[in-house]
């Protein structure tokens, strides 16, 4: 699981610490963040604690009108062992009462010139990005067309020979052999290569080449969104295959469910135009053309004429 | 499953060379073998993989092998690491 501590945040936003350095080290595990308004009028029945919590004008000008003891007591409350950081926006003044109530149980307070809803979405991003479940694959990532296929296949079977031949075709390469995928913004993965071995494939018997000094800077990209998994296996007598192409297979990374197709490999072959082919047909399917359902409505169509003309 | 924890010793860590020999060696089986270094797993049989971790001196790294010939190839791979690579 990623981590993030409101030190990341202190280095990436350039927040200045108020208090509460020694809390600077605390986690953040979640990407929401809270607006404490209700907690300063004193409800704090469902205050998030666990979230970051971000303290506007709106807020602090309310809490401006409290009494003295009130504002003590909200204070001493938002500032929680759970707490990960309070954020001040807008550079205004952080409450005394809140320096105090900080410094007790050390949470971070920062402070940001950046306006509050700015800031907000700002820090979102950042951390949605930052805390986003991520794994390793086996496999080749390339954009053919503006989709994003992940090669994947036992070891030896083709894959980096067949994104050689996609990227002669201009495509672009995106990883070769082992590709990191994220899943951001709840269901969107972005794969990308691990950057020791960025814009490099392997080819049996040439060993490593470099695919942007040979083909240029427009035959690789640096992430891609993974929309489909065409699967390459070694042509097994025994399995029947896909010939409609009617029922699409699907196969889960992360959490996200993506079409997959299995394609059998043989010699002789021509791996890259049947996989430039499934793309573009993805595409197609994409946009509404999707010609096995059609053939399958013409065929009913044919079916039912003939079964009148019997009566 | 065979599993199996080692220390990488080598001053190069597991660099091109030695990754070659472990890659090559696992790629005789026919099992899935993964390693997993930093909360990360790769295929050992990816040479672009293993490398792509950029594994040091000092690293401790877990080796999984799941699969019909499991015992033989966790041996194998075993004998390439021991000799100048870890322990």
């Amino acid at each position: 699981m990623p981590k993030v501590t409101a030190q990341d945040l202190i280095d990436r936003f350039s927040l200045q610490v108020i208090s509460g350095e020694e809390g600077s080290a605390r986690v953040i595990s979640t990407s929401d963040i809270s607006r404490p308004g209700m907690e300063m009028a004193g409800f704090f029945t469902y205050y998030p604690a666990k979230r970051l919590q971000l303290l506007g004008r709106t807020e602090l000008s309310f809490f401006e009108t409290l009494s003295l003891p009130e504002r003590r007591d909200r204070m001493e409350k938002l500032c929680t062992y759970d707490t990960p950081g309070i954020i001040i926006s807008r550079g205004l003044e952080a409450p005394p009462e809140l320096i105090d109530a900080s410094e007790k149980v050390g949470v971070p307070i920062m402070r940001s010139d950046i306006t509050t809803t700015r800031l907000s979405s700002q820090l979102t991003n950042f951390l949605e990005a930052q805390l986003a479940k991520s794994t390793a694959i086996h496999g080749v990532l390339v954009d053919i067309y503006g989709i994003g296929v992940l090669l994947t296949g036992a070891s030896g079977v083709g894959k980096s020979e067949t994104a050689l031949d996609l990227v002669r075709r201009g495509h672009r390469l995106v990883a070769d052999d082992s590709v990191d995928i994220r899943q951001e913004h709840g269901n969107t993965l972005v794969g990308r290569a691990p950057e020791l071995i960025q814009h490099l494939l392997e080819i049996r018997g040439l060993g490593i080449i470099d695919v942007m000094t040979l083909f240029g800077a427009g035959a690789v990209r640096p992430f891609k969104r993974v929309a489909l998994n065409i699967d390459l296996e070694l042509w097994d007598e025994g399995k029947s295959y896909d010939r409609l192409g009617i029922d699409e297979d699907t196969i889960q990374v992360i959490d996200t469910m993506i079409p997959k197709y299995t394609i059998p490999v043989r010699p002789g072959r021509n791996l890259a135009v049947i996989v430039e082919v499934a793309a573009m047909n993805f595409r197609l399917k994409r946009m509404g053309i999707n010609a096995a359902q059609e053939f399958s409505d013409r065929l009913t169509d044919v079916i039912d004429e003939s079964d009148k003309e019997d009566y | 499953m065979q599993e199996k924890t080692f220390t990488i010793t080598s001053e190069t860590g597991i660099h091109a060379r030695p990754a070659t020999q472990l890659v090559n060696k696992a790629g005789q089986f026919a099992s899935d073998v993964n390693l997993e270094y930093n909360g990360k797993s790769v295929n050992l049989k990816s040479i672009m993989g293993v490398m792509s971790l950029g594994v040091g001196q000092g690293a401790e790294v877990t080796i999984k092998v799941d699969g019909s010939d499991e015992e033989e190839a966790m041996q194998a791979i075993e004998e390439v690491v021991k000799e100048g690579l870890g322990e």
